[in-house]
């Protein structure tokens, strides 16, 4: 068994991918978190490691929810960076 | 201009009638700005029959997802002070109990940081404050939680779980549904303040089949209260009932059981409890004569919703019975496997009532670990094809 990754390691990497997206594809949480899954591997990552990540990432503003119709991860405005 | 009342021919005309009218309540608070303008833009509305509000984007308060609604004028330019008009949805209290010293100091922050416009309550239950702007948002917030509130849910999560009085003031109710509500509630924060579902999540809890928050029509998860043996009867308090004439009890009560389990012999109620379907329809007519039995609990279904991407639905037995007894940790579990299915498997605003259409109850059930069973039956098959798996396997073996 692997280690696994940290959630600050996920939460970079979710970071990365939302922000790769931001403006081309609205991404759900679920759709983070099986790509995440995906990157490091069931052995290493898990959706609850994901669901810490995601909150972190939240709670500090890096990202943000938004809603178009379904709820949807993305970055803040650029006048709230 | 918002210095100014605003013509509202369209609306005046709503406040005709003997009924309670929006409008009215609306012009009590016109001194607002913001209402004195949503009030020009809704007579716009009436105008042009069409709606004038957008809704979505990027509003909220740090680390949430759920809990406000954002609302944007698309005629701003006429009505510059409803330009934004974003909706707060605040956690209401299990059961819908204030006292009004906390309903006060709800509309002193509400007209500080708001319209000062309520709606007591919205249809998932929560207190609905009615129009603010983006940077009042967080202002809000802080002061909701310093008087005790919270955000309730919006967006693809997990709704604020609604219920309806039960024990507190309802001889009906057949579990604590308050009791319930508040502990789903504390429990599932994750899941109600951080959207991660496909689409959104109801859970409403009734205390009997009477089912007064009309849980089974509007609810993706219906916790009902039932009972698992007989009926009590008072055959004396029949008899009243017939002495009285008030009712015609073949008429009223025993041909209007959905199962004729009932018969009346003209001196005596007989009940087949094993063919009773539990609706309460003999218990509401013959209240001081029929009780519940005592042996309590509730029935769990899933996937009602309204009409908004699809048809409506109505929820479906996914457990028929079930204790309610502190920590609900069959509720808990039973929804938890719900939520992993639907999350990973569901379509991008699909409910689960609909989910469970597409992969099929059989799939849905094997997958979440629960048995099959005849409650679970909403009709019976129109398909004559039955494959019998195991026959057909010992039928080759």
């Amino acid at each position: 068994m692997s280690d696994q990754v940290t959630v600050d390691e996920v939460a970079d990497a979710m970071f990365e991918l939302v922000s790769e997206c931001y403006g081309k594809k609205n991404l759900k949480p679920m759709d983070v978190t099986k790509a995440m899954i995906q990157k490091f591997g069931e052995d290493k990552c898990s959706k609850q490691l994901c669901k810490e990540a995601i909150r972190k990432l939240m709670d500090s503003g890096r990202t943000i929810y938004s809603y178009v119709g379904g709820s949807y991860m993305t970055l803040p405005p650029p006048a709230a960076k | 201009m918002a210095d100014q009342k605003r013509e509202t021919p369209r609306l005046d005309q709503l406040e005709s009638g003997p009924w309670p009218s929006f409008v009215k309540e609306l012009k009590k608070s016109r001194k607002n700005p913001m209402t004195e303008d949503l009030l020009g833009q809704l007579e716009r509305s009436y105008e042009d029959k069409v709606v004038h509000w957008k809704h979505g984007g990027l509003v909220g308060v740090k680390g949430y997802g759920g809990g406000v609604i954002g609302r944007y004028s698309d005629v701003a330019a006429e009505f510059p002070k409803c330009a934004e008009f974003h909706t707060m949805r605040i956690n209401q209290p299990a059961g819908w109990f204030y006292t009004s010293t906390v309903l006060r100091k709800i509309c002193d922050i509400w007209e500080k940081h708001g319209s000062g416009i309520t709606n007591m309550h919205g249809s998932t239950g929560d207190v609905i404050l009615l129009g603010t702007t983006t940077p009042e948002l967080e202002p809000t917030f802080q002061e909701l939680t310093a008087a005790g509130f919270d955000l309730g849910g919006s967006g693809s999560a997990m709704r604020t779980p609604s219920c309806c009085c039960g024990m507190s003031r309802c001889e009906w109710a057949l579990y604590d549904t308050m009791a319930l509500t508040h502990d789903l509630t504390m429990t599932f924060q994750d899941e109600m303040h951080r959207p991660a579902f496909p689409y959104k999540f109801k859970i409403k809890c009734s205390g009997c089949p009477n089912d007064c928050v009309a849980s089974i029509a509007r609810a993706d998860m219906s916790i009902i209260g039932t009972w698992r043996d007989d009926i009590r009867i008072d055959q004396d308090a029949v008899r009243a009932y017939v002495a009285a004439g008030t009712f015609d009890m073949s008429a009223d009560v025993v041909d209007r059981c959905p199962t004729r389990c009932m018969h009346w012999d003209g001196k005596k109620l007989g009940i087949d409890d094993s063919n009773c379907v539990k609706c309460m329809h003999c218990i509401n007519a013959m209240p001081k004569a029929l009780r519940p039995g005592t042996d309590r609990g509730a029935v769990i279904l899933i996937g009602s919703k309204a009409p908004i991407m699809g048809g409506a639905l109505l929820s479906s037995v996914i457990v028929p019975f079930l204790k309610i007894e502190t920590p609900y940790d069959d509720i808990k579990e039973v929804t938890q496997a719900i939520w992993d299915l639907w999350a990973e498997h569901g379509k991008n605003r699909e409910r689960v009532g609909e989910f469970i259409q597409r992969i099929g109850l059989g799939s849905f059930l094997e997958q979440i670990g629960l048995e099959p069973c005849p409650e679970m039956v909403m009709q019976p098959r129109t398909n004559p094809y039955i494959f019998y798996e195991d026959e057909s396997e010992n039928a080759e073996g």
